[in-house]
């Protein structure tokens, strides 16, 4: 299978690689997919105020399910989260190029991104109530 | 040393130059068409056929007679069992074969269903093999036909092919080997070995492609086949067609040269898995090897690197050739059946990849393959989320991964 220049890109460069805290306050974390249907992505966000300062991935699958994560993270970083809610998978299959059996990586990573803020919002509403 | 490495060598082979000079002169000055009785041309064609079919008999301990030249496997699997079919349907309408095979014979059995036939698929053990019991166990009074595969394609696992043959003998039920992987990579006696019809491909043993042969027993028991395709008659009536000569007569030298070389391809492919399974697995951790290391083609090994997945360990290793599964299923999305038939989980058949090795494959090579090998499979744990769980301690099969789809 031929990979588009940006997706090798970001599968030998991937952006923003690791894990941020998960026991915070401020940092969301949303794992999507898993093993036995060969992508598990992990993408966490860092939120102060309503603006997500950080975010990092760690993605197991193939190079174009870590490519949509790796650029996820990248879109997001800066955003509002309200911002970042409004990505849709149909952006990152434009930006990347991918082919349509790989188009369910893209959805997983738009449902990592709303995964990761959902759990923020599920947090600082339980702080909230504290 | 030049890159990439090729280790595919399940998928196929180089021609030997040997192979090549031995063919070459058939396409040009020997042309004739082996069938044309009347000249020279015609004569000499047909002369290095029967040589040919003599080098393929050779090898696998059959008569030249016995020999019906093909396309490869794919068609010689066609041919025996639809051809069995046919000839027997009316002896019995049930067939056994198991959940490892190629997917030429699971697709030929699919097609067999269609046409009245029932089919026992027998489940291997978690090392891909399928043992005599399971074969006796199956064999019912209408069973008409047993096809297992010899060495197998994804992993490499031998099956007890002597003694299920003995089985079949004594049950009074035709057997039939997909020898495709096994012919040329171990010995293979098809009157020893209690082989009624045997597969085989110029391509997997250092001969051209487009061309491989079916062995059909004459003698105790005499096999019949119904003919797949119809026309002038040749091969005995079994498969009409004008001869691929100059195809056929690399692959009687492929044949013949794999005979000869057969020991020396063994230790010299053996070795050279040993040391690549030894550094991979001595420097990886959560490294298996999959299939039976006891029983095993010499030239082959599928691992599997848990915690990365198969796709994305191969686009880190750009310099390698390398498949996971089999080339026919790996444009698939799916995880290779035969794995998942041996009871590897779908998460760890994502993650597994075959290697093979061949004639000229070197050293030097294997150490390049199992350092980029090694190199990707950490870059890739560092950027995997299961790698981190399991390094945290959490047991990755406790979690409920039902929101993945």
């Amino acid at each position: 299978m031929a990979y588009s220049d940006k997706v090798l890109d970001h599968y030998n460069n991937p952006r923003n690689v690791g894990s941020l805290d998960k026991k915070s306050n401020s940092v969301g974390t949303g794992v999507v997919g898993a093993p036995e249907c060969g992508d598990v992505m992990k993408l966490q966000i860092e939120v102060e105020g309503d603006r997500i300062v950080d975010a990092k991935f760690k993605t197991f699958g193939c190079g174009s399910a870590i490519a949509s994560s790796s650029l996820a993270t990248e879109w997001i970083k800066g955003k509002t989260v309200d911002e970042a809610l409004q990505i849709k998978n149909t952006q990152i299959v434009e930006e990347l190029s991918l082919p349509p059996v790989k188009i369910h990586c893209s959805v997983l990573a738009e449902d990592a991104i709303k995964s990761a803020i959902a759990d923020y919002k599920a947090k600082s509403a339980g702080k909230q109530e504290d | 040393m030049q890159l990439p490495i090729y280790l595919d060598y399940q998928a196929t082979t180089p021609v030997d130059p040997r192979v090549l000079d031995e063919m070459l002169p058939y396409f040009t000055e020997k042309f004739g068409n082996a069938a044309s009785r009347s000249h020279s041309f015609g004569w000499s064609g047909e002369e290095a056929v029967e040589k040919a079919r003599k080098q393929i008999a050779a090898l696998i301990g059959a008569s030249p007679k016995e020999i019906v030249i093909t396309s490869g496997s794919t068609e010689g699997i066609n041919l025996a069992m639809k051809g069995t079919a046919e000839m027997y349907g009316s002896k019995g309408k049930h067939i056994i074969t198991s959940l490892v095979e190629h997917k030429a014979v699971l697709d030929t059995a699919k097609h067999l269903e269609k046409e009245g036939f029932e089919v026992t698929y027998l489940s291997p053990d978690k090392k891909g093999r399928i043992s005599v019991d399971q074969v006796r166990d199956a064999i019912r009074d209408d069973t008409i036909l047993v096809a297992l595969i010899w060495g197998n394609n994804e992993i490499g696992t031998l099956n007890p092919i002597r003694e299920i043959g003995a089985l079949c003998h004594e049950k009074n039920v035709l057997f039939f080997t997909d020898g495709t992987q096994a012919a040329g990579k171990i010995p293979v006696d098809a009157i020893a070995d209690n082989v009624d019809m045997l597969c085989l491909s110029g391509h997997k043993l250092y001969g051209p492609k487009g061309v491989g042969a079916l062995y059909v027993r004459r003698r105790n028991p005499r096999v019949r086949l119904v003919a797949q395709m119809d026309g002038g008659g040749h091969e005995r009536g079994m498969r009409s067609g004008t001869l691929n000569v100059p195809g056929i007569v690399g692959l009687g030298a492929a044949c013949e040269i794999a005979m000869n070389e057969l020991e020396k391809d063994a230790q010299h492919t053996s070795a050279l898995r040993k040391r690549f399974e030894d550094k991979v697995t001595g420097a990886l951790d959560h490294v298996h090897i999959n299939g039976d290391v006891e029983h095993r083609l010499p030239n082959c090994t599928n691992i599997s690197f848990n915690y990365v997945e198969g796709e994305s360990l191969i686009m880190g290793v750009k310099d390698l050739a390398v498949s996971s599964g089999s080339a026919c299923t790996s444009a698939s999305l799916e995880p290779s059946h035969v794995l998942r038939a041996c009871g590897v989980g779908d998460e760890l058949a994502h993650s597994s990849i075959r290697f093979g090795f061949g004639r000229h494959t070197t050293e030097e090579e294997v150490d390049f393959a199992a350092d980029q090998m090694i190199t990707a499979v950490k870059r890739l744990r560092e950027l995997s989320p299961l790698y981190e769980m399991v390094q945290e301690g959490i047991d990755i099969s406790s979690i409920d991964w039902s929101g993945g789809h």
